[in-house]
Formats: structure tokens, C-alpha cells, sequence
């Protein structure tokens, strides 16, 4: 195949411009993480951090597809689509930092990134908390008789437990405009898929509650791009919910303190070797003449001066302000002591 | 004979030894098999016990301990594992609906003997990651409360609970696991779920605490004898049911009582603490009863303000020279 015109993709709808900034988003997500495990090495990055590495192309496919009023929630490996929604990497990582500029102020850490500006309402540490959420969102947008979908994104994991499933026949019942997209990454922590799901495939739970449903290759950015296009669309014309499997696979631990007993060595190679999203797109890019091999390596190129930047940033930024410790517990004033 | 093991070491054997005495019991949790547990508790177990009995769940906490329970009036003896207490209140119903009550309930016919072992703790890990909810099983009859600080205690008392036939709260603390201590040999080394024990002497104040807060009350202990005060240290380590005797005959001694959790003050153990002690020695006290517990907001991920939040060592310090009026800030002979 050779694309007709140079620039595009034979049967992909975006032009040059956007395809480019898919791919430097792709690759700004992993340089960012990658640069985050070593400050986490470092001891600049505590607690909890989940890395996203590997499966970049499902947060930067879906979030374009999106419409800027949307709706957004996510669990908790939450970096990728901070960064897919266009959010400051300086932002981030400061939050990573627990700096007050991150972007809820030091607060939250890596599993709890959001910016209302954007309508992304967080992310959620607490495995299908956020599914009943959600399906609230969409309650929301329909009451207001607003046409924006709630996208929410989770794991495999989330699937199995009953918030899933209630959040999914609310979301039927109530024809909500409800986008769930399901990232199968073969593992809930240490836990394969098939160890804790008696259905292997994510998407056909979603038929239980009679809501459309369809798997998609997670790690073809153009491909989840184009399936999310069409079930926002779905949602968007009070078709209620739609439900989406990625299927894809993450590269790193589940966190930073994974011993990884439960997976080979050989299994992650050849995933990183075969099934890579970067490499995919990037040869893709290269095959049909969208880009040259210097344009995507100028985009690199300004992906690690970014990454560089967010480190600096996060660095000098200022540790929160001790005296807003007991802000923001309760919106409307207290006034018993 | 005694060795030093580890908390955590002291609770695998426990764990093993049980297994092997008695067929019916498993466990049963999120990542305690192939993964090993996400403290490593259970690392090795599904290779040396077999999935049968070494079971990894989905990450279903409500499902858990329901079929925990299901299974334990069908006549197993499950240990189930919520991976940390946070999580716990999935489960909420299944334990404080179904668990804590249905050997009242159905007039005492049959039991659901399962044990739930959890963890609480923090170290970064933002709102909904570093809760103490030992109170909110606390307040539920029908149910025993463990919380050991020591690694004696976590096998006697992780033994007891799979040999017992009541429902079992038991409390680790994820940052207790490496501390080590004395634990008698013996496969029949078992404690009684219940009472609390005096583990220091003193005569100025009494420090009663359990899990993280003992070591925090032991350090106080340490830093004050310096300065002549003596602090006596009762480690709680039961809930419920609580041994306010022990406490009550302390301060009876020390007229001073100070008490060290980690959760939020309002509503918390430590209330019930001081609410029964003044019922029992309220013309014992000299002072206020003072309560060390966590700053009432959602845990903040940043480290300095998580510093400010939860309970150390300096702020134990401080509410014992407040029992005593500061009086002994300046070393006195007696
Ligand atoms: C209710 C609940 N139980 C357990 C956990 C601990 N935990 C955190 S992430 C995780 C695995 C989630 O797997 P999945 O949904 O597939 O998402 P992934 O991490 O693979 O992206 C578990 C068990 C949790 N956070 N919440
Ligand atoms: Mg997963």
C-alpha cells in the first residue's frame, strides 16, 4: 500500500498535522515515564507508580477521538492520558514530585492526576470506583440534554468486580452516554486474565447488558482511534453506552515493586518486539511517506527537551505550602469548633 | 525456646503450620499466588500448597469474603486476604451484615469461623491508600479485632484465629513486616484472642497504643526515660474485645494516660479508650487523657505534608509532657 496523497493514510481521516502530534504524544508518554522510574530510583518519586509504558497507543487513539467537552474518568495508571489530553508534562511530573505546581497540587501523587478544565475528572485508585462514576457523568450529560459522552477507561481487572457490573446496566438501563473502554492488559497486577475472569474476552461481558461491543488492537493507535471515533458517535446520538476492549500489554511491573514472578522474560520481548505501538505507527509514518525520517526524529528530539524540562520544572518547583494542609476538606465554611 | 523472626516471618509460619495441621484450611485473596502477596506474606505458598489451596481471586473483595464465609459454614477454615484495608470497605456488608452476625442470628446453630486478614499503613500512597479503619470493625459485635505489634503476638494470635470459631479481624501494618522479635518454638504455640499487655513499666504515664503507634510510643518512652520521666507502654493488641482492666489498672498507677493511634481522633478507638477509662478512673486522673492520631484530612501525597499528618515519635513526646504539665521538662530528682 502507498498513500494517494502524501501526508495522509489511505482511509484514515486526519491530517498530516494530527497524525504527527499522535506519534510525539506517543512517544512524549514513554520518554515521560521512562524518565519517571529513574526519579523514582532516584528517590524524587514515592509511593505508588504505575507505568503505562506499551500501551500508549490506546490513551493517545482514544483521547483524539474525543471531543473537547467530553467527559474523562480513569483508574489510576493515569500518566498516559493526562499527557494524551494535552496536559503539561511539567505539570505532571511536578505531581509526581508531590510539588505544589503538579497538577493537584502535590496532592494526589501518580494515581490521582486531573484537570477539570479539560473535564477530566481524576483518576481512581480504588479498582471500578470509577465505573458507577462514569455512568453518572453520562446521567448528568443526558439531564442537561448536553451531547457529551463520559469516557471512562479501566483495566481488566476492574471487570470482575460488582461495580463494573452495576455501573454497566445502570448505563444500558438508563441509555447513558457512556464510553467504556476496557484496557486488557492481559494481567491485573500479578494476575493473568484468564486466573481471574471465567470470560476471556472483556467485551463480551458488555453483551450481558445488551451494549454494543467490539475489541480492538491496543497497540494500533489509528485503529483505536477510528473504533472510538465510531462509539463516541454511538453514545453521542442517545444510542446509550457503547463498550470498547484494548487489547494491549504493559511492558513494566504493575508497580514500582513488581518482583514479576508470574510472566517470562520472553513474554514481555516479544511483545516489546513485535507488538510495539511506537514502532508500529513509526513505520507506518515512514512506509506511506507521512513523514520523513528527520521530521520524526526532530519530534524525538523535542519529546526529550520536554521530558528534560518537566524534570527541571518539578526539581525547583516548591514543596506545598504546609498551611493548605486542612484546605479543600469541605467546599462551604465550617463554623463549629 | 524462643528464635527472633520477623513480623512477617512469624505470620508465614503461622500460616504454614496451620496448613499442615489441618486440611480444611486455604487461603484465599487478590496476588497471594503468583504474585506472592503484595507483602510477600504468602511468597512460595501456591508452589509449596497447590492452587487448590493457595487461590488467587479476582479483585473482587465482596466475593471474597462472602465465599469465605459460604465456605467456612460448609466446613473449611478460610483465611481470606483483603490486599489492604482500603479495600475492606467492598466488603463491608458481606462483614458486618453476613459475617458479624450469623451466629447470633440463627441462635447460635452454626458459626462462620473465617479469618480476614488485612493491612493497613501509608508511605505516600495519597487519599485512598493510607486509611486505619481498625475502629470501623471495632465497633461491630460478633466480630474479634486483632491488630499485633510483635512478632510473638502475629503467630499466636494468627493461630488462634484459624483454630477459633468466631470471625476474625486481623491487623497487620505494612510498616511492621521486617520488625523482628522473640517467638516461643513450638507448633502449639497459640494465644487467646483477647487482652492487652503492659510491655513497659513506668510509673509517670501510661502510653497505650497498637501496631506502628507502640514502636512510636516505645521511641517516646526511650527519649523521655532520659529525662527521668517513665512511661508505662500497654500494647492494646486486641480491639475487640477491649481489656480496659489493663488499662484501667495502669493509670490507676500513672494517674496520666496518653493514647497513640493512627487514624483520624474523631469517632476512633482511642475514643472509646478514654471514654470507658473515665467511666472506670475518672477520679484517678490527673490530667486531661490525651489522644495522638492522624490530622483529619484525606492522606495528601506530598511528603511533607503527609510528615505533618500521621503520628510520630516528637508528637507522642509532646502530649506526654502535656499530661504532666511539663512540669518534668527540666530533670527533677526524685
Ligand atoms: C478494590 C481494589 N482492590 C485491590 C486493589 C489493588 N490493586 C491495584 S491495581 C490492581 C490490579 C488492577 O488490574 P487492572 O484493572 O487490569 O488494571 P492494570 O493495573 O492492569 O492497568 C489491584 C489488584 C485496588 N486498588 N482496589
Ligand atoms: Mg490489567
Amino acid at each position: 500500500m502507498t498513500s494517494t496523497v502524501d501526508g495522509q493514510l489511505p482511509g484514515v481521516a486526519l491530517t498530516k498535522s494530527e497524525l504527527l502530534e499522535m506519534y510525539r504524544l506517543m512517544v512524549l508518554i514513554r520518554r515521560f515515564e521512562e524518565v519517571a522510574a529513574e526519579q523514582y530510583a532516584l528517590g524524587k518519586i514515592a509511593g505508588f507508580l504505575h507505568l503505562y509504558i506499551g500501551e500508549e497507543a490506546v490513551a493517545v487513539g482514544a483521547i483524539r477521538a474525543m471531543d473537547p467537552e467530553d467527559h474523562l474518568v480513569t483508574h489510576y495508571r493515569d500518566h498516559g492520558y493526562a499527557l494524551a489530553l494535552g496536559l503539561d508534562p511539567r505539570r505532571c511530573m511536578a505531581e509526581l514530585f508531590g510539588k505544589a505546581t503538579g497538577l493537584v497540587g502535590g496532592r494526589g501523587g501518580s494515581m490521582h492526576f486531573a484537570d477539570a478544565s479539560k473535564h477530566f475528572w481524576g483518576g481512581y485508585a480504588i479498582v471500578a470506583g470509577l465505573l458507577p462514576i462514569a455512568a453518572g457523568l453520562g446521567l448528568a450529560s443526558k439531564y442537561l440534554n448536553q451531547r457529551r459522552v463520559a469516557v471512562a477507561i479501566f483495566g481488566d481487572g476492574a471487570t470482575n468486580n460488582g461495580a463494573f457490573h452495576e455501573a454497566l446496566n445502570f448505563a444500558s438501563l438508563w441509555k447513558l452516554p457512556v464510553l467504556f473502554l476496557c484496557e486488557n492488559n492481559q494481567y491485573g497486577m500479578g494476575t493473568a486474565v484468564t486466573h481471574a475472569s471465567a470470560v476471556r474476552e472483556m467485551y463480551r461481558k458488555a453483551c450481558a447488558y445488551d451494549i454494543p461491543a467490539e475489541q480492538v488492537d491496543g497497540q494500533d493507535v489509528l485503529a483505536v482511534y477510528e473504533v472510538t471515533k465510531r462509539a463516541l458517535e454511538h453514545c453521542r446520538n442517545g444510542n446509550g453506552p457503547y463498550f470498547i476492549e484494548a487489547l494491549t500489554y504493559r511492558y513494566r511491573g504493575h508497580s514500582m515493586a513488581d518482583p514479576e514472578t508470574y510472566r517470562s522474560k520472553e513474554e514481555v520481548e516479544e511483545w516489546r518486539r513485535q507488538r510495539d505501538p511506537i514502532v508500529l505507527f513509526r513505520q507506518k509514518l515512514l512506509s506511506h511517506n507521512v513523514a520523513t525520517e528527520e521530521e520524526l526524529a526532530a519530534l524525538n528530539q523535542a519529546v526529550e527537551e520536554a521530558v528534560a524540562e518537566a524534570v527541571r520544572f518539578a526539581e525547583e518547583s516548591p514543596e506545598p505550602d504546609p498551611e493548605t494542609l486542612t484546605q479543600y476538606v469541605y467546599a462551604d465554611p465550617i463554623t463549629v469548633h | 525456646m524462643a528464635r527472633e523472626l520477623t513480623y512477617r516471618d512469624a505470620l508465614r509460619e503461622a500460616l504454614r503450620e496451620e496448613m499442615y495441621r489441618d486440611e480444611r484450611v486455604f487461603l484465599m485473596g487478590e496476588d497471594i499466588g503468583a504474585y506472592g502477596g503484595s507483602y510477600a506474606v504468602t511468597r512460595g505458598f501456591l508452589q509449596e500448597f497447590g492452587p487448590e489451596r493457595v487461590r488467587d481471586t479476582p479483585i473482587a473483595e465482596l466475593g471474597i469474603v462472602g465465599l469465605g464465609i459460604g465456605a467456612a459454614i460448609g466446613g473449611l477454615r478460610p483465611v481470606v486476604e483483603l490486599m489492604t484495608i482500603n479495600f475492606s470497605l467492598l466488603a463491608m456488608d458481606q462483614i458486618v451484615n453476613h459475617l458479624a452476625k450469623i451466629y447470633y442470628m440463627f441462635n447460635g446453630q452454626f458459626t462462620a469461623p473465617v479469618v480476614v486478614r488485612t493491612v493497613e499503613g501509608f508511605g505516600q500512597l495519597a487519599a485512598t491508600h493510607s486509611q486505619f479503619f481498625e475502629n470501623y470493625f471495632a465497633y461491630v459485635p460478633g466480630l474479634r479485632v486483632v491488630a499485633p505489634a510483635v512478632p510473638k503476638d502475629a503467630k499466636g494470635f494468627l493461630k488462634a484465629a484459624i483454630r477459633g470459631n468466631d470471625p476474625v479481624i486481623f491487623i497487620e501494618h505494612s510498616l511492621i513486616y521486617r520488625n523482628r522479635g522473640e517467638v516461643p518454638d513450638g507448633e502449639d504455640f497459640v494465644l487467646p484472642l483477647e487482652g492487652a499487655e503492659v510491655r513497659r513499666e513506668g510509673r509517670d504515664v501510661t502510653i497505650v497504643s497498637w501496631l506502628r503507634g507502640y514502636y512510636l510510643a516505645l521511641g517516646a518512652a526511650e527519649e523521655l526515660a532520659r529525662e527521668g520521666i517513665e512511661c508505662e507502654i500497654i500494647d492494646l493488641r486486641v480491639l475487640r474485645p477491649l481489656d480496659i482492666e489493663t488499662i484501667v489498672r495502669s493509670v490507676q498507677k500513672t494517674n496520666r494516660l496518653v493514647i497513640v493511634e493512627e487514624g483520624w481522633k474523631s469517632y476512633g478507638v482511642g475514643a472509646e479508650i478514654a471514654a470507658a477509662v473515665q467511666e472506670r478512673a475518672i477520679d484517678y486522673l490527673d490530667a486531661p487523657i490525651m489522644r495522638v492520631a492522624s490530622v483529619e484530612v484525606p492522606m495528601p501525597y506530598a511528603r511533607n505534608l503527609e510528615r505533618l499528618v500521621v503520628p510520630n515519635k516528637d508528637k507522642v513526646v509532646e502530649a506526654v509532657r502535656e499530661v504532666l504539665y511539663q512540669r518534668t521538662l527540666v530533670p527533677v530528682a526524685r
